[in-house]
């Protein structure tokens, strides 16, 4: 009964086939739409809602750069991928950028040809305890059963972290998170191990989060971001500039309640006059109007606020900034300067 | 016996006893007990095991379904209501039934489109699964599939128009040549439904579906127990005719024909399911310049067809392999010539036998449907794993969810077993 779109579809095909090879930037812009790949639900980073709106820390990501592009936050073409074919998806050219808690990894960006244009999340593997275990360290873990997941990263770093430490443990193979965190609360391991953000939103589901703890020791780098396509620097450069326009914003103290006072004439700090457009032509050196920051920002407010919104300590999620704090308070994220 | 008088005789019975009822331990209740669960003293100690087992599994699960609630807005709300005690959070179920049913982006006012041909499947099943209705009821069969299309994707009517007349003049093609053989016949048709079909997509405006009476509706928002309804239907209804081909090619005396159909059918019974579905997911969009793909719900059924077509051919080729070789000699000897031989003599008899064969794989495949999931298409299954499972407020809902996913999908296999069973009844014409 689709035939004819079948049909249509092979012809139109053959036509767009010499299209294809126009910029990222320029496709987008043609397209009105920001297609954007998202995971299938992570809670915090990506999940829709009950009218079926996505929300969450990496969707804002997406929605920024679609506010820088077109200058409409809704204006993006949410692509859920799974794990397995979210680089199919970005390498076909199905979507345009990929924020989807994805790791920074050598391979990835060498030999899967990605370019990871900065890190909005960096997170790392943690464990989790019941309280009554009564342990305060991973290293006094020694013969503790384990709960983990097979055929990932986070098995092999585990066993690179008993090794190091010269102490035993008992894993216990796992297919899935949702099965994991069964088994942890059945008893069937003493320790569950996964990445420290989801661990934190798995504890945010039990029925008394405060009964276990997540041990301070976190084992493995796991600098998530999003990402592009090799070969079209352009479009890597509005995606990361985006990003890093988010960070200087609060940085700057711009947020989405001051950014309508702060981008209706220049003020006293340049560098926000030159982030929000009301000097200086960095908007026209990405192929973006003047205001392109501004509408980013707008979009879901400054990293600090997108933050605090989805996966922030007012949250069931909980997560404290860490790491993930500016790097004026001793953490991880730093935007290089608009200049 | 002092009182025995002299006259007497020995006792002659000159009425009947009235009739009693039977010892209590020999009817009723009693005597089914007896009979089934208390035979022996083994089958004693059996029931009083089971009985003990019915009630902890009772007692277990009654208070957590009739403790439920039903009406909070997130698991935490759920567990401060609970307090405690042990219940079910079926609310859950209550505040996403919309996204379990029809996934998260099909728009909410238009639901009873879905729901519409959800309906008049029911119509447009009966007069196929029902042999006994009149046979002019297969009319709504032959519309229902450019009736649903029509509600369910919605956009510009000409598409399911040019789809259906299509067929139509592919039909009267058939219906002129095939008199002379049944090749033309078959071939002409669909040549003439395919130039119909190039005339439609030419001549349908590109930007027909803005001001459609139905709004449009792209398959990537389909999904929910919606999407494996539509990829079961649709699959089992179309691999089945396809199933047949590749049987009857399997069994053909031209090499190159037979060759084909074997081929086919062994190359996709050795691969997975699953292998497929990535192959039309991921593979697929290589090959297809960026933005311009075939639709993806469109790629899924093509490769569940092709994988149920395979299992379907064989099952059929275990019904032709049954009859006896008479029958086909049978056929040669009235002067029917192949395709009727077929259509008249075996295959009526070679498909009743393959019936449950059928029914298993049409079961089987329905299931399968769910592995759509893997590709992230927001089936039932998709829907529970992600984003509903991944929403803050109902992050640690497991058992509600999936019990609910297991109660659709087991009232719809459930039918379709029945409805097989009463089929074989009906069909029965040997000699038990």
């Amino acid at each position: 009964m689709k035939k004819t779109v079948f049909l249509g579809a092979l012809t139109v095909a053959g036509l767009a086939a010499g299209a294809a090879a126009a910029g990222t930037l320029d496709d987008v812009k043609a397209r009105g739409k920001l297609n954007c790949g998202v995971t299938t639900g992570l809670v915090g980073f990506a999940a829709p809602d009950a009218n079926g709106e996505w929300n969450g820390f990496d969707v804002a990501v997406c929605r920024a750069v679609a506010a820088a592009v077109l200058g409409d936050p809704a204006a993006v073409e949410f692509v859920p991928t799974t794990g397995k074919t979210r680089f199919t998806a970005l390498a076909s050219g199905e979507i345009d950028m990929l924020a989807r808690n994805t790791t920074w990894t050598f391979s990835r960006d060498v030999d899967l040809k990605f370019t990871f244009v900065g890190v909005n999340y960096y997170d790392g593997q943690g464990f989790m305890a019941p309280k009554a275990l009564g342990v305060s360290s991973a290293k006094e873990l020694d013969g503790a059963t384990v709960c983990i997941q097979t055929g990932t990263t986070t098995e092999l770093n585990l066993a690179d972290f008993f090794r190091a430490n010269n102490i035993s443990y008992q894993p216990v193979p796992i297919e899935t998170n949702a099965e994991a965190q069964q088994q942890y609360l059945a008893g069937a391991c003493d320790v569950f191990t996964t990445d420290a953000s989801g661990l934190a939103a798995t504890r945010a589901t039990f029925e008394a989060p405060g009964d276990h703890v997540l041990l301070p020791e976190i084992v493995s780098k796991e600098p998530l971001g999003p990402l592009v396509r090799h070969g079209d620097d352009e479009w890597g450069d509005v995606v990361r500039w985006t990003l890093n326009a988010l960070i200087t914003a609060e940085e700057l103290g711009v947020t989405s309640a001051n950014i309508g006072e702060m981008s209706a004439a220049a003020g006293g700090n340049p560098e926000i006059n030159r982030l929000l457009g009301t000097e200086g032509n960095l908007g026209e050196m990405l192929g973006l109007s003047a205001d392109w920051a501004t509408k980013a920002i707008s979009a879901s407010g400054n990293y600090g606020e997108i933050f605090e919104k989805n996966i922030g300590e007012s949250t069931p999620i909980g997560l404290a900034r860490g790491l993930n704090a500016q790097w004026t308070n001793g953490g991880l994220i730093y935007s290089p300067p608009f200049r | 016996m002092s009182d025995k008088r002299a006259d007497s005789v020995a006792f002659v019975r000159d009425t009947f006893i009235a009739e009693q009822p039977a010892p209590s331990s020999a009817t009723g209740v009693v005597k089914w007990l007896q009979d089934n669960l208390f035979a022996t003293w083994a089958n004693g100690l059996l029931t009083i095991v089971s009985l003990y087992v019915v009630y902890l599994l009772l007692t277990a699960t009654m208070p957590w379904i009739f403790n439920g609630i039903w009406n909070t807005e997130s698991l935490a709300q759920c567990r401060e209501v609970l307090d405690g005690s042990t219940g079910a959070c079926f609310s859950v179920l209550s505040e996403r039934w919309n996204q379990l049913l029809f996934g998260f982006k099909y728009p909410p006012d238009q639901y009873w489109r879905p729901t519409l041909a959800f309906v008049l499947m029911f119509a447009a099943l009966a007069p196929v699964l029902f042999f006994d209705l009149p046979r002019k009821l297969l009319v709504i069969t032959a519309l229902f599939p450019f009736t649903a299309y029509w509600l369910i994707w919605g956009g510009t009517i000409l598409t399911p128009l040019f789809a259906l007349a299509g067929v139509v003049v592919g039909y009267f093609v058939y219906a002129r040549f095939v008199k002379n053989s049944f090749a033309a016949g078959f071939f002409g048709a669909i040549v003439a439904a395919l130039v119909v079909w190039m005339l439609g997509g030419q001549i349908i405006p590109e930007n027909a579906n803005d001001n459609a009476l139905l709004a449009a509706v792209p398959s990537r928002d389909l999904g929910g127990f919606m999407l494996n309804m539509m990829l079961g239907l649709t699959c089992v209804s179309l691999s089945v005719p396809i199933g047949i081909a590749l049987a009857l090619g399997r069994q053909s005396n031209l090499p190159l024909i037979k060759v084909i159909c074997v081929v086919f059918i062994e190359f996709i019974r050795g691969v997975p399911l699953i292998t497929l579905l990535f192959v039309a997911n991921v593979m697929l969009a290589y090959f297809f310049p960026p933005g311009s793909g075939v639709d993806l719900f469109l790629r899924v059924v093509i490769m569940i067809t092709m994988f149920s077509a395979a299992y379907i051919a064989e099952v059929i080729r275990g019904g032709l392999a049954a009859l006896p070789k008479g029958q086909y000699e049978a056929a040669d000897s009235l002067g029917l010539d192949y395709p009727q031989a077929m259509r008249l003599i075996i295959l009526p008899q070679a498909l009743k036998i393959s019936i449950p064969g059928i029914v298993n794989v049409a079961v089987g495949l329905f299931k399968d449907t769910t592995l759509v999931s893997v590709i992230s298409m927001f089936d039932l299954v998709g829907m529970i794993r992600g984003p509903i499972l991944a929403s803050t407020e109902w992050n640690g809902v497991y058992w509600e969810l999936f019990m609910a996913a297991s109660v659709l999908f087991f009232v719809v296999c459930y039918g379709i077993s029945q409805y097989s069973q009463w089929l074989e009844r009906r069909l029965a014409t040997d000699h038990r």
